[in-house]
């Protein structure tokens, strides 16, 4: 079983960081696991993508081209990618960024207003794990029970508010 | 086995020279390669080791190059226009019989050029990284592993010959993360005592670390001196990798990032049942000269995929005494060959091939 | 008794320096202040490229030859890896304040803690008498064949004037050898600069007005009126920065 997941949205979204959690959990299960940012100055505030495979065999190219799962935080996200994840795909689109459908009839299309339900919950900044919340539920690409691990592995010790707040973004993007 | 944790390509290779003994880092700022210097900056001083921002590629080779000189294993970091700038001092060392580790991130160029992954050094990392006659072993990780391993490695092989080994990596090994074992056995000492220049206790003759030689008989006594240990590496330090070569009529060959999506894109043709292979040099210099010619007399094509305008072909078509044809898969500018783009050139060697 | 001897931390082979040329008194007194400090065993030098660059031949310490310019770079190298030994560069005009300007101002704002020797001869003499950042205005050289023009090729560098701006410098003192006070008072300047290193100090640069008889187309004797008719009126000599003794005076 391979997924191959792109995130991408804004810089200052937590592309990365959400990026980072599915990565960290293939590490845990000993999973083959490759993680690989956008970089360079569009980081600053512009597009950021984050391509993460997970295997149970040697991962080749760790560029996601051709997603089976994409996350799309905003439209530019979504026009530049839509195209390119495979038929059969799951699409997640952030419902309170995007105001369009996506267009393609050969993919199943998940939205989500997280970035609203991240302000209306008081989880500032959070949208990101929301989404992957919604999308664990949805594609499988972890196992629910390993949020809890996952995320103190992830986050330090000495910010174990910040743990307690990502955990329950996740859940309630879980149970959306 | 060892616990693995999830690095990035940079950060994996800095902890690996770290924990290769390496305490002496010096470097300068450039894209996409400056995570290894952050993470210098922040670990060398907790482990009484230097890092240094110089002020330029210029001075932070030259750092290298009093280090080295001075008898410790020493480590500087670039991307492609910084490394072109490193050239005078890598040639230094080479001259002075200096190891010392150069890692190189490329980046697109030529010029100014661009900051996504490129693999357009390859000639000046194999053939002529400076003036004068030498070589620099070239190392090509295809992993986070790799780029640990070797780094590692590097500082072995450096100090063993006594000349100045490049990591040769890009922006996609520097920038990614994969799970990673840091468990790397012994280090193995050199004794630097006859060349190093330290202090003579006044208890022996002074050494003299130099590349001076003003009678012409001298400086190509040196330089036959120096190629007779070239020939050795050649003979014993070749390292390449091979992916369902067995039963291959056709031959990829590529490195790094472009071996990476190559091995998705021989998944995918032997769907189709087109056997296709690929031998992945892990030494760029030594490049794996017999395994490919061995191949030539199998194989009914090769494919160079490169992120060049085609740079290490002219190594394979040498290798291969051009027995087969060569067919070139590239992208530059820091756009990276698609796994459709390698299986169309796949299709074409099929065909072309097929001819003979 | 001994009447002449030749400092132990000066090797016992002939220099190849023209008749005339004062690198040979310099090399002597830097190796004289070696002696006197019993540090020998624990000094690497770096030598330059330029007239001086067989000096890894001259000095019995540990020698590493440098590129062109980048001797404080190297030194820093050295000096990083080794802070118990004792690092010195020995550099010409063109070497420090031409292609190695960026490597001197850093290594001096960082406040390295080595020792500069900067030989200043206002002229290029390892290639046969171009002109140097230290050529005086009207001076005659190869490339300055009707004279060192200021409206075209600027004025000169005057190094330790330079450096006195930069916070990280240690001590700066200009000096010249061409009479026995001159030499004397370098020796004294060449020791300070030394000294501080081993006291842990910073950066001491000297930089000794030296003479290029054969370039600058004159007799040795004439050679030294020469300096001390020409460069240092436009050179003074003198202590330009000293923080040991800004200390001492609080």
């Amino acid at each position: 079983m391979t997924h191959e997941i792109l995130l991408a949205g804004f810089g200052g979204q937590g592309i990365l960081f959400s990026g980072k959690f599915l990565a960290y959990d293939g590490l845990l299960e000993d999973r083959e696991v490759s993680w690989l940012p956008s970089y360079g100055p569009e980081m600053r505030g512009g597009t950021c993508n984050c391509s993460i495979i997970l295997s149970d065999s040697k991962i080749g190219s760790p560029i996601v081209s051709n997603p089976n799962v994409l996350v799309a935080m905003n439209l530019p996200s979504l026009d530049k990618f839509e195209a390119s994840a495979v038929p059969g795909a799951k699409i997640f689109v952030d419902s309170s960024l995007i105001d369009r459908k996506v267009e393609r009839d050969d993919v199943e299309v998940y939205y989500i207003p997280a970035t609203k339900l991240a302000s209306d919950e008081n989880l500032p900044g959070l949208a990101n794990m929301i989404m992957i919340g919604h999308v664990i539920a949805k594609a499988g690409v972890m196992p629910y029970e390993n949020v809890e691990t996952t995320m103190k592995k992830l986050v330090p010790a000495k910010k174990q508010n910040l743990i307690e707040l990502n955990i329950k973004a996740v859940e309630l993007g879980y149970n959306y | 086995m060892a616990e693995k944790v999830l690095m990035k390509g940079n950060e994996a290779l800095a902890e690996a020279a770290i924990m290769a003994g390496c305490r002496h880092y010096f470097g300068y700022p450039i894209t996409p390669q400056t995570e290894i210097a952050a993470y210098m900056a922040k670990r060398m001083p907790v482990i009484g080791g230097t890092f240094l921002q110089a002020e330029s590629e210029v001075a932070a080779i030259n750092m290298i190059y009093g280090a080295a000189a001075a008898g410790k294993r020493a480590m500087t970091s670039s991307s492609s226009p910084g490394i072109a700038l490193k050239s005078e001092g890598i040639s230094y060392l080479a001259g002075s019989d200096l190891p010392a580790l150069i890692i190189n991130v490329q980046r697109g160029g030529p010029g100014l050029g661009g900051i996504q992954p490129s693999q357009s050094d390859y000639f000046q990392a194999t053939k002529s990284a400076g003036h004068g006659d030498f070589k620099l072993i070239v190392l090509a990780p295809a992993s986070v592993q790799e780029m640990v391993d070797l780094t590692f490695k590097g500082f072995d092989l450096a100090d063993k010959y006594r000349m100045p080994a490049m990591l040769l990596s890009d922006g996609t090994m520097g920038q990614m993360m994969e799970p990673v074992s840091l468990e790397m056995g012994e280090v193995k000492e050199y004794d630097k005592s006859s060349w190093a220049a330290c202090g003579t206790k006044c208890e022996r003759e002074h050494n003299v670390v130099n590349s001076l030689f003003i009678q012409p008989e001298e400086l190509e006594k040196y330089n036959f001196e120096r190629y007779e240990r070239y020939a050795q590496i050649e003979a014993n330090e070749v390292m390449y990798d091979e992916y369902k070569m067995e039963d291959a009529e056709i031959c990829i060959v590529a490195y790094g990032v472009a071996a990476r999506v190559s091995q998705n894109a021989i998944d995918k043709a032997r769907e189709q049942g087109i056997k296709v292979g690929m031998i992945r040099p892990i030494t760029l210099w030594p490049f794996p000269k017999a395994v490919l010619n061995a191949a030539a007399d199998k194989v009914k094509a090769f494919i160079s995929v490169e992120l060049s305008m085609g740079q290490m072909i002219e190594d394979i078509e040498l290798a291969t005494r051009c027995k087969k044809p060569v067919l070139l898969c590239n992208r530059v500018g820091g756009m990276i060959p698609t796994t459709e783009d390698v299986l169309n050139s796949i299709n074409k060697a099929n065909s072309v091939g097929g001819d003979k | 008794m001994i009447v002449f001897e030749k400092p132990k931390a000066l090797a016992d082979v002939p220099l190849h320096y023209c008749p005339g040329c004062t690198h040979g008194i310099i090399h002597r007194l830097v190796a004289e202040v070696i002696d006197e400090l019993g540090i020998e065993g624990r000094t690497v030098g770096v030598a330059p490229v330029g007239c001086s660059v067989f000096a890894y031949n001259y000095f019995n310490c540990d020698m590493i030859e440098a590129a062109h310019g980048r001797a404080p770079a190297v030194a820093t190298g050295v000096k990083r890896s080794l802070p118990e030994n004792i690092v010195f560069t020995y550099q010409g005009d063109g070497d420090l304040a031409a292609i190695g300007t960026a490597e001197t101002v850093h290594s001096a704002a960082r406040g390295e803690n080595i020792t500069i020797i900067f030989v200043n001869n206002a002229i290029y003499g390892m290639t046969g008498g171009q002109m140097a950042p230290t050529t005086l205005p009207g001076q005659v050289t190869q490339t300055s064949p009707y004279g060192r023009n200021p409206e075209q090729v600027g004025l000169p560098v005057k190094v330790c004037e330079l450096l006195s701006n930069v916070d990280g410098a240690t001590y700066l003192e200009r000096v010249a050898v061409n009479n026995v006070k001159n030499v004397k008072n370098a020796k004294k300047a060449i020791k300070k600069a030394f000294r501080n290193q081993l006291e842990g100090k910073g950066f001491s640069l000297v930089e000794v007005l030296s003479t290029c008889p054969t370039n600058w187309g004159l007799k040795p004797d004439k050679a030294l009126e020469w300096l001390e008719e020409n460069m240092i009126p436009y050179y003074p000599l003198g202590v330009y920065k000293d923080k040991t003794a800004e200390k001492e005076d609080k």
